[in-house]
């Protein structure tokens, strides 16, 4: 093949017929309050290890929303399970439990 | 014997001013131009936020207020002012003098072919927010029967909040009618995945929060904060929308089998005629101008002119209703202050 | 997809075109992708149609090149533009029409901006007197060659010796039309049909018996942005750009493509033979491509014109594969013999896209 000395761009439009929701969809049978997100970022804001580790509750919640698992795992590694989300969310989202039981999934899972 | 009252508009604001004008002692005038009363109420399903249904709300209402004079099919074709009140004339020939005029014209829902770029008109899966209401009601319309609707998509600011549509304002009510409809669609169609595209969710009312929180515990509705900016066909007559998906910095795109677009309110145009015959004008946002926009909803600059409900600006029933009770009461104040 | 709403929109969307005495200008690029268009459009406009078409061998670009690849201010595109009025002024012509897209924008955006800057436009004029000692006028109407064809399609139909069908089942020709994006995405108000349906192309295609394809990704650009591929790293993007489009129309199995601008074809041609060569993947029938044609080519083939005269040899896509299934004739020997029958080279073919 030629070196054309350029190539085709990945598109990054999110296709979101082709996102998978099965991780979503059974994190919810665990914590349905997951649903209940409205994406404000109190728990962002709060983050004890946020402004280091990249962590935020809201991005791995919308990361599962929107098929990017391996991204939202790796945010996970940085949370230090404080509870400082879990006080300041005001839909009373137990974000703790949401956070061990994704961890617990993705164990399960083997990811 | 008391003084002539007319009501130009036989919407809810119109019958309940009438109703409590009626509760005082006075024989209002009401004159609609359809043949029908209720307005834009009457072709609804269920209101928001107790989901009573509509036709239960316009019918007890119409039933408090047959003792008035209601012509139906009837316009003002013009309105001169005496010295002491004014002289109305209707297209059915029928010449009045009266005392006060209250305008309970009401709103037009924007015409979302004007926006050509989400194809109403054009691709066959499209609707706006009032064709799917009237489904609701008749169950029949070519772009819902017999069709296999497995996801549906709710494009919320079509026509508001958009300098290009001519209407700057936002409409208030669209984005809670927006989360009813989600819900009432996921009920008929339980299988459906249903997107909502917003750019800020405005749920400023009595319950409103709890039917978002409902809409997505219960109903599963997925929020995608993102304007659609194009909209378009693929060969299986599915629209293919474009957005971003603002949240996470990327623009997005989905195939839908059905697309409403929740059409903005914007002033209706009749009404701004009438409404010049008195010496009431528009204001800044294109509604009728009030005295005030804090204190003096209901009063016009024009002696013995009131206003009540959407002619001013996008309402719910219930401030609708609110003001149509306190037109009332200060036209009586007020006819009482001239004698 | 209900006609009737795009036809109500087209009606919002009309220009009313002055019918004869133009002043044409060439494209910078136009006469070496596509050499036979403009010849042919003065062809079809000057014996067939019998309109005053003038040029003047003194007009230049129009800078628009230029100025959108950041090279030149927007003064000295303006006062370039303005010499090319000052030579219509001199010639004693109120109207002119462009060849290529990036033209008319350039034109039309420059007389808007005069319009609410008058101050610049004083400017300009100085700048000219200083520069060259011309004076200009603005031109009282500025059109794109296509439009003019679009006025005069009906005649060219009633004219036209094949008409864009299959020759042997009759069935129309699906065929995929792609407006330039400086048409009508800046000022829809000047392009026939709007920004977001623009009826200039498929009304010619209509008129000449074709069938117009609406595919998701009509609108989307070919990538042809002056500085996507200017520069040879940017190039992907231009190529992801038309790979968008062609991933998008392929489910519909066009048979051509046909444009109005300079780049536009050029991309959707060319870039066919870099996609194949990419990933292995060619688009049209049998592993040939989807033959891309401007406006011209395509009212001189349904006039009877012969296609190598028109110059459809240097075209990367074989036309041959269309030209058959329309039935027009064509004689493979003298593909490539320029004029005088002297023996231009051959090219070398690619070796996944099927050439002829």
């Amino acid at each position: 093949m030629m070196d054309f000395g350029f190539s085709i761009s990945p598109s990054s439009t999110l296709n979101l017929d082709k996102v998978d929701l099965t991780l979503y969809d059974r994190l919810c049978d665990i914590e349905p309050d997951a649903k209940k997100c409205m994406a404000c970022g109190s728990c962002t804001a709060t983050c004890t290890s946020g402004p280091w580790t990249g962590m935020s509750v809201r991005r791995v919640i919308l990361g599962i929303q929107r098929g990017k698992e391996k991204e939202a795992a790796g945010m996970l590694k940085g949370c230090m399970l404080c509870g400082k989300c879990t006080m300041v969310c005001p839909r009373g989202i137990n974000t703790r439990h949401l956070i061990l039981s994704l961890c617990r999934i993705y164990e399960e899972e083997g990811k | 014997m008391k003084d002539n009252i007319v009501i130009i508009g036989g919407g809810i604001a119109g019958m309940e001013a009438a109703h409590q004008l009626l509760l005082l002692g006075y024989k209002p005038i009401l004159v609609e131009k359809s043949d029908h009363l209720g307005g834009h109420v009457a072709d609804w399903h269920k209101l928001f936020p107790d989901m009573s249904p509509a036709k239960d709300a316009v019918r007890d209402l119409a039933e408090k207020i047959k003792e008035a004079n209601i012509f139906l099919e009837t316009e003002v074709s013009f309105i001169n002012r005496l010295k002491n009140g004014y002289n109305v004339m209707f297209t059915n020939g029928v010449n009045v003098i009266c005392k006060a005029i209250l305008l309970a014209t009401g709103f037009e829902l924007f015409e979302a072919s004007k926006k050509e770029e989400y194809g109403y008109g054009i691709y066959n899966q499209v609707m706006t927010n009032s064709d799917l209401e009237r489904w609701f009601n008749t169950r029949k319309d070519k772009r819902l029967d017999g069709k296999d609707i497995r996801k549906v998509g709710f494009v919320h600011c079509v026509g508001s909040r958009d300098i290009k549509a001519g209407n700057p304002q936002c409409s208030k009510v669209c984005c809670i009618t927006a989360i009813k409809q989600a819900m009432e669609v996921k009920e008929f169609f339980p299988d459906a995945e249903v997107y909502c595209f917003y750019m800020d969710l405005r749920l400023f009312g009595k319950k409103y929060e709890d039917f978002y929180i409902k809409a997505q515990m219960e109903s599963g509705v997925h929020f995608i904060r993102g304007r659609v900016s194009e909209v378009s066909e693929n060969i299986n007559g599915q629209v293919i929308v474009k957005t971003e998906d603002t949240l996470s910095g990327k623009p997005a795109k989905i195939t839908l089998d059905l697309l409403v677009l929740m059409s903005g309110i914007v002033c209706n145009q009749q009404a701004v005629k009438t409404a010049s015959m008195v010496q009431v004008q528009t204001d800044s946002d294109g509604f009728l101008k009030s005295k005030d926009n804090i204190l003096n909803i209901i009063e016009t600059g024009s002696k013995g002119v009131f206003l009540a409900g959407t002619a001013t600006g996008p309402k719910t029933v219930p401030e609708t209703v609110a003001e149509a009770r306190a037109a009332a009461l200060a036209i009586h104040n007020y006819l009482v202050s001239l004698q | 997809m209900i006609y009737k709403g795009k036809q109500k929109i087209w009606s919002d969307y009309q220009k009313d075109i002055p019918d004869d005495h133009w002043f044409y200008v060439r494209s910078c690029i136009r006469q070496s992708f596509f050499p036979a268009s403009e010849k042919y459009f003065l062809k079809i406009c000057r014996d067939l149609l019998g309109k005053d078409v003038y040029e003047t061998e003194h007009h230049t670009t129009c800078g628009g090149i230029a100025y959108h690849s950041d090279t030149i201010p927007q003064e000295t595109a303006m006062t370039i533009v303005a010499r090319q009025f000052a030579l219509m002024k001199e010639a004693g012509y109120k109207n002119l029409v462009t060849s290529c897209i990036t033209s008319f924008g350039n034109y039309t955006e420059i007389i808007e901006t005069w319009r609410e800057f008058p101050e610049l436009e004083a400017k300009i004029r100085e700048n000219l007197w200083k520069a060259c000692r011309r004076e200009f006028d603005i031109p009282e109407y500025v059109a794109h060659a296509s439009d003019l064809i679009f006025k005069f399609r009906d005649e060219i139909g009633s004219m036209a010796k094949y008409h864009l069908v299959d020759g042997i089942t009759g069935e129309p020709l699906r065929v995929v039309e792609h407006i330039g994006c400086h048409y009508s995405k800046m000022f829809p108000h000047k392009g026939f049909g709007g920004a977001e349906y623009p009826c200039v192309l498929s009304g010619m295609i209509d008129s000449w018996g074709g069938q117009v394809i609406d595919y998701p990704e009509r609108r989307h650009c070919c990538g042809f942005g002056f500085r996507q591929y200017l520069v040879k790293a940017n190039r992907g993007y231009s190529v992801s750009n038309t790979h968008k489009k062609f991933e998008s129309m392929e489910p519909y199995h066009p048979d051509m493509i046909i444009t109005n601008c300079p780049g536009c074809p050029y991309f959707l041609d060319r870039w066919q033979y870099v996609i194949s060569e990419m990933e292995g993947k060619t688009y049209g029938q049998n592993g040939y491509g989807i033959p891309v044609f401007t406006y011209e080519e395509v009212a001189g083939l349904v006039l009877g014109f012969d296609p190598w005269d028109l110059g459809l040899q240097i075209h990367q896509v074989a036309v041959e594969p269309l030209l058959e299934k329309i039935g027009i004739p064509y004689n493979p020997k003298t593909k490539y013999l320029g004029l005088d029958g002297k023996e231009i080279m051959k090219p070398g073919l690619p070796t996944v896209l099927k050439c002829c």
